[in-house]
This record gives structure tokens, sequence and C-alpha cells, in this order.
């Protein structure tokens, strides 16, 4: 194994995602996730000198709305959608860490 | 051991479109909940966001107003996380290219000024809202895409005092080009600090915490100096400041441990395949310049040089986009300049502190304000009838009208006031001895009986000329 990636990253990766991985488990996707980032290197043979950074595949540009409201009258029909609601508000389990982020 | 203190703040500001920044969802605020949100702004499969174009306008226009270079060449990145506010498990930012970087504004602490640079802004949309009970927490997504400026500034802010003005100065500059209404008590501007302080002469800046829950500008600068003081003592006393985040508290004064930092956050950056990128053109960027009003700074230098006002007049009158051009068109009404500045400091400031209202929701008009100052200037009514006329005036009343339907005229004419001035000093001699015996207070007593006898109508100036002249004979 080349060790471009190690267990704790794979491990914290996977806490990232929200994902458990048992020991077993982990003995078995380090190798592979290795492996697919190993698969990725190939790209840095190419010559890329010269060549701009893309940060977008789509060949569009400038593409935007004016900014006129619409209401769409979803909510009734989302709320109806969301595993728990009450009052208008989507119920979800007690949130224990009150950072806001944004 | 003498210190240096570092501040950085990353200040939000909503903006005020219609709607939101990837949805045509409405923006605005009084909604059931859910009311305003559809499948986008949900995060649904299979959905695509659209750039609002009046959000990028915004973010030219606020790198404009804070003298930053805007980015010809942007798009938009994705900053992963989870959160039961953020249903798509991300948002839409700006990381590598944000719209504007490199500006500053300059703030004045006690007659010192001062330029802080502002490393970067960029647009994004807000996350969802959050009420968090017992067992459960109720998400609100109404304010989930409603568009977002972030500015972060660079290390220059040396000072709880400075962070204050630099956020004074931040917000004059962006009410004044009207995207946003900047007011921290209904979330429209929201303001992170982080601090630092480090010895003398020590070029590592030193670990520095975060502080939350600074509702105010006063809060703000009450949290860093607190802040300022620990992380001192801290150092004085031979310990280590810790990365952490501390939670201020209102009623102390003091901040509070919330959580600490392990390790930086860890986003996962990458750009934002939905949207494509952005070439702004010279043209925009020209006409959206063309288009802002005047700033506050260049409105103090006109009030000062121009004008007459004081520095502190030319300040207050700034506060407000509203209230400088009120000011400018009772000016342009002929109304003299100190006069309207005073009138606008005090009886109209006021009113809107009673009222609970804003300028522009008052029945108060240029036209009506310089009409009164104009009465008053040319003697038609004293100061103190004015007190009536103002009180007119927030009624939308003409003031001229109203003077004249209320017979409010004053009393000016010495041919009319001289008799009543006799007979006032012939019925109380005893007054004339006394000021001749040198006391003042006579003088009031005499002027009181002479507004008395004109109903309150008599010029004061003009009464007080000629009894003095009596007086001195």
């Amino acid at each position: 194994m080349a060790n471009r990636i190690n267990r704790e990253q794979v491990q914290h990766v996977a806490g990232l995602a929200k994902l458990e991985f048992t020991d077993a488990e982990l003995d078995a996707f380090t190798p592979q996730l290795d492996d697919i980032i190993g698969m990725f290197e190939t790209l840095s043979e190419v010559d890329t000198d010269g060549v701009e950074v893309t940060s977008n595949v789509s060949d569009q540009l400038n593409v935007m709305r004016e900014d006129v409201a619409d209401n769409w009258g979803q909510s009734a029909a989302l709320l109806k959608n969301a595993p728990d609601a009450a009052r208008g508000f989507i119920k979800v389990p007690a949130i224990i860490d009150e950072s806001e982020d944004n | 051991m003498n210190f240096e203190t570092t501040i950085g703040l990353e200040v939000h500001i909503e903006l005020k479109t219609h709607s939101k920044i990837f949805s045509p969802s409405p923006v605005a605020y009084g909604a059931d909940p859910n009311a305003n949100t559809n499948v986008i702004d949900w995060g649904y499969p299979g959905v695509l966001p659209t750039t609002n174009k009046a959000v990028v306008a915004d973010g030219i226009i606020a790198a404009l107003a804070l003298h930053a270079t805007v980015e010809k060449h942007t798009h938009f990145d994705r900053k992963n996380y989870f959160y039961p506010d953020n249903p798509k498990a991300y948002q839409i930012t700006q990381s590598d290219k944000p719209i504007g970087h490199d500006g500053w504004v300059e703030i004045d602490v006690d007659g010192v000024k001062k330029k802080i640079g502002i490393a970067e802004m960029h647009v994004e949309e807000d996350a969802g809202k959050n009420t968090h009970e017992r067992d459960y927490s109720y998400v609100d997504l109404n304010r989930q895409g409603t568009p977002l400026i972030e500015i972060v500034s660079k290390p220059d802010i040396a000072s709880p005092a400075e962070a204050y003005a630099y956020l004074e100065a931040l917000r004059q500059r962006i009410q004044f080009t009207g995207i946003s209404d900047v007011k921290m008590e209904e979330g429209s501007m929201r303001v992170d600090v982080n601090i630092s302080v480090r010895p003398v002469g020590q070029e590592k800046f030193g670990t520095k915490t975060e502080l939350k829950n600074l509702n105010s500008f006063n809060y703000v600068q009450r949290g860093l100096e607190y802040e300022e003081q620990r992380q001192q003592q801290v150092l004085m006393s031979g310990g280590a400041v810790q990365q952490e985040t501390r939670r201020f508290d209102e009623k102390t004064g003091e901040t509070i441990l919330m959580r600490v930092k392990a390790g930086a956050d860890d986003y996962r950056y990458f750009p934002e395949p939905d949207l494509p990128a952005l070439n702004i053109s010279d043209d925009w960027i020209k006409e959206l310049g063309d288009a802002m009003p005047e700033m506050p700074t260049k409105r103090r230098e006109r009030y000062v040089n121009d004008l007459g006002l004081t520095d502190y007049d030319a300040m207050v009158i700034t506060q407000t986009k509203e209230m400088s051009d009120f000011f400018d068109a009772t000016v342009a009404l002929k109304a003299d300049a100190k006069m309207a500045a005073n009138y606008l400091q005090g009886d109209v400031n006021a009113y809107l502190n009673e009222k609970q209202v804003d300028l522009q929701a008052t029945k108060l008009t240029p036209a009506n304000l310089a009409g009164m100052i104009n009465l008053i200037s040319d003697g038609t009514i004293s100061s103190k009838m004015a007190k009536k006329v103002f009180k007119a005036i927030t009624d939308g009343e003409e003031p001229k009208a109203y003077v004249e339907a209320h017979g409010l005229v004053q009393l000016s004419d010495p041919a009319k006031l001289q008799p009543i001035i006799d007979d006032v000093l012939s019925a109380n001699p005893q007054s004339i001895e006394d000021f001749n015996n040198g006391k003042k207070r006579a003088v009031g007593f005499l002027v009181g009986q002479i507004m008395k006898q004109t109903h309150g109508q008599a010029n004061p100036q003009v009464v007080n000329k000629l009894l003095m002249a009596a007086l001195q004979q």
C-alpha cells in the first residue's frame, strides 16, 4: 500500500460524513480509498502548464434571473414529506450544539 | 508586560432583495413557518439553483462602497457541513474568488483617524432558523436562501473602541447604499468577533478566542474589553490562552467558555457545479457605481466645510441615509442649516424615539420642516411657538397655514410693543428700583409681564432690546 491515506484520515472523513465504521470496515476501506486516490493521481501526469484553472465544466457564463419573488406554494406538500412536523415547523430531535453556522 | 491586541470581525449583512439568492421564493418577514419555501430551498434532489442578479449587483455595490476591488471572474463554492437548518448539507457561498477584496473603511476614535482594511467580502445564502425546546428542535426554512454579504476585516483593529468604530463606519456605508437595513436588533446585521493579545514586539499573533452572543455594537465593545483583560491576565500569570469559543453574558459583562475548538473546521470547499461562473463587465460596475448615493464621509465633509455644522452635528445627521437626505432637502429649501441640524437631532429624533418609527414612516416632510424653520428665521414665530408648530407638522400640517389658522404670529413691531412695555414699567416701579439696585432678576419678571400682556406673542429678542433701552435711560 502506498500510504496515500491512513486509517485515522479515513475515520476523520467518515466522521465528517456522519458515518461510523467498524474496525473491520476501516481495514477494508483504507486500502480501497488509497487505490482510488492513486487512480486520481494519474491526472497529475497531464501537463497543465499554461492551462487556466477550471472552476466549472459548464460552458455557460452569467446565467442569472431577475429579482422577482414567486411563491410556489409548496410548503404544505414539503412538510408532508418531512419525517415529522408541528405547527408548520419541521420537527427534529433536540439539537445540542447551538452553533449556528454560516 | 505590555500587550497589543488584534481583533478580527466577520460581519454578515442581510440583503433587501425581493427573492432569495438561488430560488424565487419571497424574502419577507413575519410569514408562517416554512411558508416562503420551495423545493429548491429544501434542497430536493434534481433541483437547480439560479443566481439572483440583484444579489450580484448588491455584492458589487458593497465592494464599491467599501473601496474594494471587484473580482471580475467570480464563482460560487460549496461549503459542506451537517446541521438541521441546512437541508442540502452544504451552503453555497464564495471561497477562492469572492466578489470583492482588499477594501477599507476609515474610522475615527477620539479624533484619531485610521484606515481599517477589509480582506474580502462574499455573497452567500443564509441558513434556516432553529427553535430549541426540551426534547425537540423546530426548523423554519423561511430564512434558508436569504441573501447575505459577509465582510471580513484584516487584522488591523487594535482595540475594542476601534472595533466599535469599524462596525459603525461599515453600518453607515452599507446603509447609505440601500442594499440592507443593517439593523442588529432585527438580525439584518450580525457580528462574529475574534480577539488575541500578544506581548509588544512578538511577531506571531497570540491564540485567538471567538465571542458569541454579541447583539449590539455596545456589547461587541464590552465583550472585547472583558476578553482583552482576561487574556492579558492569563498570559501574565504564566498561562496560555486556549483556542475556544466564549459567550458574552449581557448581565455580568463577562465572557463564559462555550466550547474548546479542536483544530480547523473541515468544510471541504469546492467550486459549486450547479451554478455557472460569473464574468462581471466594467460597464456593469460603472453603471452601479454611477448610481451610488453620496457616501456619509463625503456628506460630513460637505456639512462641516460648506454648511458650517460641527463635526458632531454632521456625525449625527449622517447616521442614516434617510436623515441625511431629509437634511439636504430641508437645506435646499433655504432653511438655516444649523437650525435644521438642531431640529433633526432634537425634536425630530425625540419624536422618532417616542413613536419608535423610522423617519420615512412619519408624516414629516423636508418642505414642512423648512417652512417652519423659515418662519422662525424671519421672526414670524418664536421658537416657543415653534413647539406647537412642530407638533402640527408631525401630523402632516403645512406650517404657514397652521400658524395663520391659530393666530400664532409673533409680535415684533417695536411701535406696537413699546406702549405695552411702557404700561408694564409704570405698573411695576418696584422692579425698576430693583434693577437699578443691581438685581438682574427683575428683568425676567418684567419680560414675563410683557409676555403675559401679549398672550405669549411678543418677540422675546425685540422685547429684551426695547426693555433694556427703557431701563437704562
